[in-house]
This record gives C-alpha cells, structure tokens and sequence, in this order.
C-alpha cells in the first residue's frame, strides 16, 4: 500500500519501458482522489459550550466501481477511435495464457499486427517470453494487486503506443475472481481454463465465467489423462451465459488452434458492432 | 482481495462529498450477484476507515435479492447465486436486480 496517501492504489504499480529496462511511472497519483484529512474543526472558537453538530444523511447513490468504470469507458473510447482491439484474457496461474499468445504470435506472425500488455504481481518472465518473438510488450508489475485496472491499462496502452487498426493482448494477473469485477474499456474478454484444473471451475467462478465473451479451454493434449468432462463444463458456462463462444484447444501441440484464429479473424469486424452497441447503450 | 480497493474507492467517494466532517455511519447495498463479499468489506472498512474522518463510522450493508425474468416463458424469479435458471427450465434470463455495488447514503455529526 502507497505509504504516502495509503490509496487504493495500493501497490507500487510499476509500467515497464518497452525494451523492458526500467519501470517508468512509479507511483505517482494519476488518479484523481483527495487525501484524507483527520477531522479538525474549520472554526476558531474555544470550546467550553456543548454545541452538537446536526446529523445529517447525505445521499449518494453512487457505485462504488464508478471510477474505474468511468476510466474505463475512457479506454474504450480511445481504443475506437483508433480501432484498435484489445483483448483482456485471463484465468489462473498457469492455464495457459502467455503459452497461447506466444504460439498465436509465432504462428500468425505478419497476418496479425499485434503488441502485448502482461499483468504480474511480479517479475517480467512473461513479457520477456513475448519479446523473445519480436513483438512489442509492456510489463505491469501490480505488486500485491491481484488484478489489472482500467487506470493500468490506459498507463500500459501509452507506454505501448499500439498502431491504429491493431490489436493489443491483454494478460490479467492470474486469477479468476476480481479481474471479473473491473472492466478494463476492452473489446472483449477471454477467459481460459485448463482441463487439469478440474471442470467445475464455472461453478466455482461464475461472475468470471459470466462476463466472458470467449471461453477456452486449454491443454486439450491431456484429456486423456484427467477427469473433465467437456460437455459437462459447457453445460455448466452456457448456464451462466448463454452468449460465450466456446472452443477447446491445445496451446502446445497446436490442436484446435485454427478456430481460435477464425475467432480472432471474425472478432475483427465484431469489434464494430460492439463498440456500437456499447455506445448506442449510454 | 478486490474488496480492499474496493473499499478504497468507497472511503474517497465518501471524503469527496464529506469532507472533513466526521462521518457517523455509510449505508451501502451489495446484491448477491455484485462479486463482492459484504463481511468481506466489513473487514476492510475497518482497516482503510483507520485515521480518515470516517473511523468508527457503522458500516450498513443492505443485501437485496436478486431479481430475473425468463425471456422465454416471461416468469420472474428470485435469484440466490449466479445460476441463470428459469423454474421452466430455459436459461435465457435476464437479470433485472442483484448486481448493485452501491453508497446509498452517508451519516455526519
Ligand atoms: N500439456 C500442455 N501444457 C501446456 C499447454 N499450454 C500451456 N501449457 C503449460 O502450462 C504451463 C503454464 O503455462 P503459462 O502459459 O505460463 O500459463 P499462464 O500463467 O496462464 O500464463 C507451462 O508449463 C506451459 O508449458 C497445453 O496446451 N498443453
Ligand atoms: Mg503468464
Ligand atoms: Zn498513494
Ligand atoms: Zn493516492
Ligand atoms: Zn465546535
Ligand atoms: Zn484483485
Ligand atoms: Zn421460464
């Protein structure tokens, strides 16, 4: 936590350059918030005389994520105007997120112009996997944060600086809880599961599952030696979302990766639509 | 824990209006379908309220439940968790309440 303001910023978050050397943009208070005060009366009088201050209720009526989401509509706003797409895929620790990209990215090469922002609570293993490929990436190190925010995404979309008309890859910090809860302004939501991870994870994690727009389920390779039940998990998510398109894949032997890239091809001219509905929606 | 920024979030959108007088009680309303767990924040409060204008301020959570209607058979339903379920069996439901992750209203002496 910021030991300056103790603001929920809590974490040192820390943007990396793009040749990955330094952190820039340590904690500075982008954020617009007043610092607490400790209570000290405005009035200079001495206070023998008992007079009560009035209670009052002061209404509200305000969501408590509205910040971000206010950022985030700000991200999604600059992200149309240049009709770049940016693709928020998460899961847990090691489901296969980094693995998955690296392979599109090797394997789509020219076909798919396309930089990376990598969420971590720590080091930039991953992003130095990414770069490994030639292609563009920033590293946020969240520090005790367990999620990115729409704040981080547009500090790592400026130190990205994507070209009009890409698309920008979006790795949440592994967890399948609190990312659900912040929307980031992304175009859309990819969330990955494993199959060694056990198939009832949309029950255990439904607002994830709910806000996805692509499920994947991962490390298909292994089917044969773990218990999940595909159909089963399916049926589980289409419970909670109907609307999820759903593939299943294997990220190191390259099976089923086709119908990720016709996903990713026909999410193109999707983005559109989507950004329309969204806007014709406020 | 994502109830600890989000508690952040709710201690400054509360400074914001208040300013320095101190804050008595908060009001809140959390629905079940909000992600967010209301002993969770009541743990959090606590700790991000300490040495703010609103330390020992009472924290009240309102908990509705959440409310959905069957776009199929047009029925509407109590929802308990996230399972998008019709009595009639059909999953195409729309959820007309149960999301809110709100501030209603704040108490200063
Ligand atoms: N068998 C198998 N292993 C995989 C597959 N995809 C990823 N892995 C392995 O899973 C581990 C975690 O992958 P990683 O991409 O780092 O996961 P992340 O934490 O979601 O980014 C690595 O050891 C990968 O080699 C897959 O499709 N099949
Ligand atoms: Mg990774
Ligand atoms: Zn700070
Ligand atoms: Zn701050
Ligand atoms: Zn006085
Ligand atoms: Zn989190
Ligand atoms: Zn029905």
């Amino acid at each position: 936590m910021c030991t300056t303001c103790g603001c929920g910023d809590e974490t040192n978050t820390r943007v990396s350059t793009l040749d990955g050397t330094q952190p820039i943009l340590e904690h500075q208070h982008p954020h617009e918030h007043e610092h607490p005060h400790p209570h000290e009366h405005p009035h200079t009088h001495e206070h023998p005389h008992t007079h009560e201050h009035q209670p009052v209720t002061i209404t509200l009526e305000q969501n408590l994520l509205a910040k971000n989401d206010l950022l985030a509509a700000r991200n999604r706003g600059w992200l149309a105007g240049r009709g770049i797409r940016a693709l928020n895929v998460m899961s847990s620790p090691g489901a296969g997120k980094t693995t998955l990209l690296v392979r599109t990215l090797t394997d789509l090469g020219g076909q798919l112009q396309a930089g990376v922002i990598e969420g971590d609570q720590e080091t930039s293993l991953d992003a130095d996997r990414i770069r490994a490929v030639g292609r563009p990436v920033i590293q946020i190190n969240t520090g005790a944060g367990c999620h990115l925010d729409a704040d981080m995404l547009q500090r790592g979309l400026d130190a990205l600086d994507p070209q009009p008309g890409s698309t920008v890859f979006v790795e949440n910090v592994g967890n399948l809880v609190c990312p659900a809860l912040f929307d980031l302004g992304e175009t859309a939501k990819v969330v990955i599961i494993s199959v060694t991870e056990g198939d009832d994870k949309p029950q255990k994690y439904p607002h994830m599952f709910m806000a996805a727009d692509l499920v994947i389920v991962n490390k298909s390779d292994l089917l044969p030696y773990v218990d999940f039940d595909v159909d089963d998990c399916l049926r589980q998510i289409r419970q909670i979302n109907p609307r999820a398109d759903f593939l299943v894949l294997s990220a190191t032997t390259g099976d089923g990766l086709a119908a990720w890239y016709d996903w990713l091809d026909g999410s193109t001219s999707r983005s559109d639509s989507l950004t329309e509905s969204l806007s014709d929606a406020h | 824990m994502h109830e600890l920024s989000i508690t952040q979030s709710l201690v400054y959108a509360v400074l914001e209006c208040t300013g320095e007088r101190p804050v008595t009680g908060v009001n809140l309303r959390i629905g079940p379908l909000s992600g967010v767990l209301p002993d969770a924040m009541r743990f959090c409060f606590d700790i991000v309220s300490a040495g703010t204008s609103l330390a020992g301020a009472q924290l009240k959570i309102d908990e509705p439940k959440g409310q959905a209607r069957c776009r199929s058979c047009g029925t509407e339903f109590e929802l308990e968790d996230l399972i998008l379920l019709c009595p009639c069996g059909s999953a195409d439901v729309e959820v007309l309440s149960g999301r809110e992750l709100m501030v209603m209203s704040v108490e200063v002496a």
